[in-house]
């Protein structure tokens, strides 16, 4: 389980963000992990403001945030850990965030099959059932082959 | 009118900290604006591949729906999205990646905007989003919700 220090190597569960530069940039951290879901947060930043009227956090730090929570709900439901990657992401923003606090995503990855992870998520920043933003994403598990037994359905 | 066309685009990301954050600029080719990412190390999700993190992607496309908007005519405020669907389509590489946008309806309330992001090839997307956006008329006195 040893590796040289620049060769990336897939994170232990519960360390993706420490691995994934982008998750470093925003200040991401981790608040809870448990299986199949995943809470971490974005403290508030000026520089990751997206509407400078109101001082709001840009949408696209939601996106990201829930984008990896999600992974991380999946990274938690898996027996093993593989690399995933997103096939689809839907945000519906309910509010905007409120100026000065930390934005929370807790996402649950609720059914996982051979190779798809299905999670839903939600952002909020005081308090889980008034939330910024719900999203629903859908992964697919790269590190594995087709189906064993495929019914004239095509291998990804 | 091109000139207005520059100074709102410009306004648009040079208003928003974190387009600057992502290190985004525009440009703009007669009324064809395309956003550009410049490749940038702290954009990477996945070092194993290596990939941009998806979420940066999902932050370009809305980010350029939103200049694409800025463009199509002056509003009172920042449009703001209301929901938005992100295909990922091919994993981002670590080189510089292009976004352009089309508004496929611009009401009073609501927008409807396509966007798609490339690297080397425009015809071959690493990812697409399309959302709605909530638009408030400059000529409104900001009636009705």
């Amino acid at each position: 389980m040893s590796a040289t220090p620049d060769a990336p190597v897939e994170p232990p569960r519960g360390q993706l963000i420490r691995w994934s530069p982008q998750a470093m940039a925003l200040g991401m951290e981790t608040v809870a992990t448990q299986f199949a879901q995943a809470t971490l947060k974005v403290p508030y930043r000026p520089d990751l403001v997206g509407d400078p009227d109101r001082g709001v956090i840009a949408g696209g730090v939601v996106t990201t945030l829930l984008d990896h929570a999600c992974g991380h709900a999946v990274a938690m439901a898996m027996a093993e850990a593989g690399p995933v990657a997103t096939l689809d992401l839907r945000i519906d923003y309910m509010r905007a965030a409120e100026p000065g606090l930390d934005v929370h995503a807790h996402a649950h990855c609720y059914k996982l099959t051979h190779a798809i992870a299905f999670v839903r998520a939600t952002a909020y920043d005081r308090d889980p059932s008034d939330p910024v933003a719900t999203a629903q994403a859908v992964f697919m598990l790269t590190g594995v082959g087709p189906e064993p037994v495929s019914d004239g359905e095509a291998g990804a | 009118m091109s000139g207005e066309m520059i100074e709102r685009l410009q306004a648009t990301l040079a208003r928003m900290p974190y387009a600057r954050f992502l290190g985004l600029r525009a440009e703009l080719a007669g009324d064809e604006m395309t956003v550009i990412l410049p490749y940038a190390p702290h954009l990477i999700g996945n070092p194993l591949v290596p990939a941009l993190h998806g979420g940066v992607l999902g932050a370009l496309l809305e980010i350029t729906a939103l200049a694409q908007l800025s463009i199509a005519r002056g509003f009172a405020r920042q449009p703001r999205p209301i929901d938005v669907t992100i295909d990922y389509l091919r994993s981002g590489r670590p080189v510089d990646t292009y976004a352009r946008a089309e508004i496929k309806r611009l009401g009073r309330r609501v927008a409807n905007v396509h966007a798609e992001a490339w690297q080397e090839a425009r015809l071959r997307p690493i990812a697409s989003l399309h959302g709605h956006f909530n638009v408030t008329p400059k000529t409104s006195a900001g009636e009705g919700p």
